[in-house]
């Protein structure tokens, strides 16, 4: 067993440990800092695959944007947890839902899954400066289009987002 | 050297459990955050297939997903923001104006 192999499962295991620590708190804010966590490890994980600049968007984007952004809201509403949210009446339904899912899934890892095709070592990829000046050549010839319509669509959603939550202001003379 | 395929079982595992939260919790919040989970279990698929086959256009696909999931973030939550004024509660089973 090699020690990227070791490296994975670990962070692997943090991983799922986080998204299932995230389904299942109460408090929305524990919620939060579980996604947090599993963001920065899949961001570790784009780093071993030989994304870098992948992996520090989703540091910065991710676990840092959206998530700041979360907790404010969280905050913001006082919300942290619903009262009877684990009622098990209620939860019967869907659980039964996602148990067959996940059943699907297991079934299909253990029948299909087969060792395929190995990921480059990282060192070969990741700290090799070329990847970055060829993704970003392609980012700004061939994807120039998508990438201008991404900032139209981010400024449609920023003045969207001022939109629904403007209060508007009445002036009385 | 990870063979590719434990990484599609991760995001498999990943997107499973981002699944199972939108099925479960009642929490607004939650459900975007289990969706949120689902985006990066994909995105991690897609990183790992395309560092397979060795291109980087994967990668850039990655990043659009990135910024598309960051703009609907800003609108879900201004959304939720709004339903909790008028509604003083983000349970998704309280939002049933519209049930007959």
């Amino acid at each position: 067993m090699s020690g990227e192999l070791i490296l994975f499962l670990t962070l692997a295991l943090i991983a799922v440990a986080t998204a299932l620590g995230m389904l299942m708190s109460r408090n929305a804010i524990y919620s939060a800092l579980f996604l947090v966590l599993n963001f920065v490890t899949v961001a570790i994980f784009y780093l071993l695959l030989g994304a870098p600049f992948i992996a520090m968007a989703q540091v910065t984007v991710y676990a840092g944007a959206i998530m700041v952004l979360f907790l404010f809201v969280i905050m913001l509403l006082g919300a942290e947890s619903l009262a009877g949210e684990f009622n098990l009446q209620k939860l019967w339904f869907p659980g039964m839902l996602a148990l067959i899912l996940a059943v699907e899934t297991a079934y299909l890892l253990v029948t299909k899954a087969r060792p395929v095709g190995d990921i480059l070592p990282p060192e070969a990829v990741a700290n090799d400066p070329g990847t970055l000046v060829e993704l970003s050549k392609a980012l700004f010839s061939s994807y120039l289009l998508p990438f201008e319509v991404t900032s139209i669509l981010l400024l449609v959603a920023m003045v969207g987002a001022i939109i629904l939550t403007h209060k508007e202001k009445v002036v009385k003379k | 050297m990870v063979p590719i395929n434990y990484y599609i079982i991760l995001s498999a595992i990943l997107f499973t459990i981002g699944v199972a939260g939108v099925l479960i919790r009642r929490n607004a919040l939650i459900i975007f955050m289990s969706i949120e989970l689902m985006l990066n279990a994909a995105n991690l698929a897609i990183v790992a297939f395309s560092s397979a086959i060795k291109s980087f256009s994967g990668q850039i696909f990655v990043f659009f997903v990135i910024a598309v999931a960051a703009a609907e973030v800003a609108v879900g939550l201004a959304l939720i923001v709004e339903i909790f004024k008028s509604k003083h509660s983000i349970d998704v089973d309280q939002i049933s104006n519209l049930k007959g």
